[in-house]
């Protein structure tokens, strides 16, 4: 039985059409932009502006871009952060999120109280700057790691989580007179690789693309992860002169400088626009366990 | 008897001791989050104590001497106050009106296409923007909106003067918010959409036949749907007005523009960490804290007391 629409109706559901489509476009476009002019010839994309003429094209602002050692150093460093972050993350949450999720956990409401607080109340930026430089992880790489670690929203998400794994495994391994860390290991962890994936794609997606914390806490400039250099190279418009010949400086500073930004752009967003498609679904599905507390 | 509670007392002990025995695991799982949010969370809040202090690197925190509000004062009374302030709410207040509708919209919409493998297509284009880098939108306003940049292009071609976006106040919120729509919005719309897919399409069908017509639908079945997401959401936003993101407004700062971007956050950054004015700079955050707090409190009276109950908590 199909829905029948009025002529009013068929021509509401026309302009819907038009106009997701053209929310569609308003997305595309400025990424499309970014991609093709990250592609051109330096000169062309400064005296004609976007071609897409093969002609036009070269590959002059990725060679410059993968030569700079302090991007590649950084690629570096945010692949270790994201990495360590997302593990140490998972660990706690899982293991938090899970031992909240059984009854015979005595004082389960105080510790929720204590977990959920921290949502609402923070000390703040200052006070917690100089927790961490007091703690002596000024200028290392724990600083960005551990003080993010434990999130309240990841713990409940995890105990939502095992709150819906059927219990009858636990009952039949506790009968057996299995410990509580064997029923851990042996039956709960093998049952978690759903909320494990998409906690680790959270932790990794949010440390990859943050600057925030490294900032701060971070004045070595071999520890900064790619979203501090690319902040210098795109906002403080410091392009590398080292990926620059020393003797036209000047000048080829200034015609290489923007396509040297667009394929900068490119190749630190390349992970995740890889990543994307084929984990929407993981990541859909985080928002909706959030959202159902 | 004395013999009787002796041994109730033991055998409680030994219970006690089994209880442990065999549930201690629990408590080492939990032992790690327990630390870190003690540690990293709580650590702070008992720092904030330096906002009340005349802070002195030498004496530490604890043994800075008292100034009681002072610093608050300090804050109140600046001739930055007004500004910082008004400048925070407003950018806060107009993405909320601004930020709030446009997902469900999108969701409403989204909802018409019947053609599945359309609409996962779109919701895959229109969820992409919230995976790229705060970093790399700013990088990209800059890029599109400097003076020789492609809208600029399109502008002169027109009026032939190029427009200082980036250095000229009145458009740092303008930027700031439809980025932040061109961002989020479309991820923002992933939960009314699946509260939208869990509608009983019989709804639809009856609704249909007794003639009711796509808006009517629409304003009885699927608004009734997700008003109780929207309440959610619309607290939680509201509730974090004054703690809008440093990150964004930091980046699209320039010195020209600074008389709409400075908000709270950026404040407490410069005067904190740059400048080394912890104290100051720690009461005036915690000021905001509060402020926030008491926010989302109020809001959250009003939204249940018009959603018939629906509010947070």
């Amino acid at each position: 039985m199909a829905i029948k629409h009025s002529r009013l109706d068929r021509l509401l559901l026309i302009l819907n059409g038009i106009f997701l489509t053209l929310a569609v476009l308003v997305v595309v476009i400025p990424l499309l932009y970014v991609v093709v002019a990250s592609l051109m010839d330096p000169s062309a994309l400064l005296s004609r502006g976007l071609s897409f003429k093969l002609s036009d094209w070269s590959l002059e602002g990725y060679k410059k871009i993968l030569s700079n050692p302090a991007m590649i150093r950084g690629f570096g460093n945010a692949v270790f952060y994201a990495v360590s972050f997302s593990v140490l993350t998972v660990v706690v949450s899982v293991c938090a999120g899970y031992s909240l999720s059984d009854n015979r956990l005595k004082g389960k409401g105080l510790f929720m109280t204590l977990f959920i607080i921290t949502m609402f109340f923070s000390g703040g930026l200052i006070p917690t700057y100089l927790l961490v430089k007091n703690l002596g992880l000024l200028n290392t790489v724990w600083a960005v790691i551990i003080p993010g670690a434990v999130n309240v929203w990841n713990i409940i998400l995890s105990r939502t989580f095992f709150k819906g794994v059927p219990l009858e495994l636990k009952e039949a391994a506790n009968v057996d007179g299995a410990s509580e860390m064997r029923i851990f290991m042996q039956v709960v962890l093998p049952l978690s690789k759903p909320i494990v994936f998409v906690l680790a794609l959270y932790a990794f997606v949010g440390q990859w693309n943050s600057y925030f914390d490294a900032m701060i806490y971070l004045d070595n400039p071999t520890l900064h992860p790619l979203q501090l250099v690319l902040r210098s190279i795109l906002i403080q418009n410091q392009v590398d002169p080292g990926m620059i010949s020393d003797q036209l400086a000047a000048a080829e500073l200034k015609r290489l400088s923007e396509i040297i930004k667009y394929a900068a752009i490119v190749v630190s967003s390349l992970p995740l626009i890889i990543m994307y498609p084929f984990f929407q679904k993981y990541f859909e599905k985080g928002v909706m366990v959030g959202s159902l507390k | 008897m004395e013999a009787k509670q002796a041994q109730a007392a033991a055998k409680s002990g030994n219970a006690t001791l089994d209880y442990w025995r065999k549930h201690y695991f629990l408590y080492i799982l939990i032992a790690p989050a327990l630390i870190l949010t003690l540690v990293f969370k709580y650590g702070p809040m008992y720092g904030a104590v330096i906002a009340f202090k005349d802070f002195s690197p030498i004496k530490g925190i604890m043994g800075s001497d008292w100034v009681g509000l002072y610093n608050f004062e300090k804050f109140l009374s600046s001739p930055n106050f007004d500004v910082i302030f008004m400048n925070t709410l407003k950018l806060s207040f107009f993405g909320l009106i601004l930020g709030f509708p446009i997902p469900i919209l999108l969701a409403l919409m989204l909802n018409q296409i019947r053609h599945t493998g359309a609409k996962k297509n779109i919701q895959l284009f229109l969820y992409a923007p919230n995976f790229i880098s705060v970093v790399v939108v700013v990088g990209m306003l800059f890029i599109f909106l400097s003076p020789t940049g492609p809208i600029n292009h399109l502008i002169t071609l027109i009026t032939g003067e190029p427009v200082m976006f980036m250095s000229r106040p009145e458009y740092f919120r303008g930027i700031y918010i439809l980025s932040d729509i061109w961002t989020g919005a479309g991820w923002a719309s992933i939960i009314y959409v699946a509260a939208l897919a869990n509608v009983d399409p019989e709804l639809h069908h009856a609704a249909n036949l007794d003639g009711a017509n796509l808006l009517q639908r629409i304003r009885h079945i699927d608004l009734p749907t997700i008003r109780p997401i929207m309440a959610i959401v619309f607290i939680l936003a509201a509730g974090g007005i004054m703690s809008i993101g440093f990150e964004k407004a930091y980046l699209m700062q320039t010195a020209m523009n600074l008389p709409t971007s400075e908000i709270i956050p950026t404040y407490v950054y410069k005067i904190g960490l740059q400048s080394g004015d912890y104290a100051y700079s720690a009461a005036v955050g915690l000021f905001n804290s509060v402020i926030n707090v008491l926010l989302l409190i109020t809001v959250n009276f009003i939204v249940k007391r018009l959603n018939e109950g629906d509010g947070l908590y």
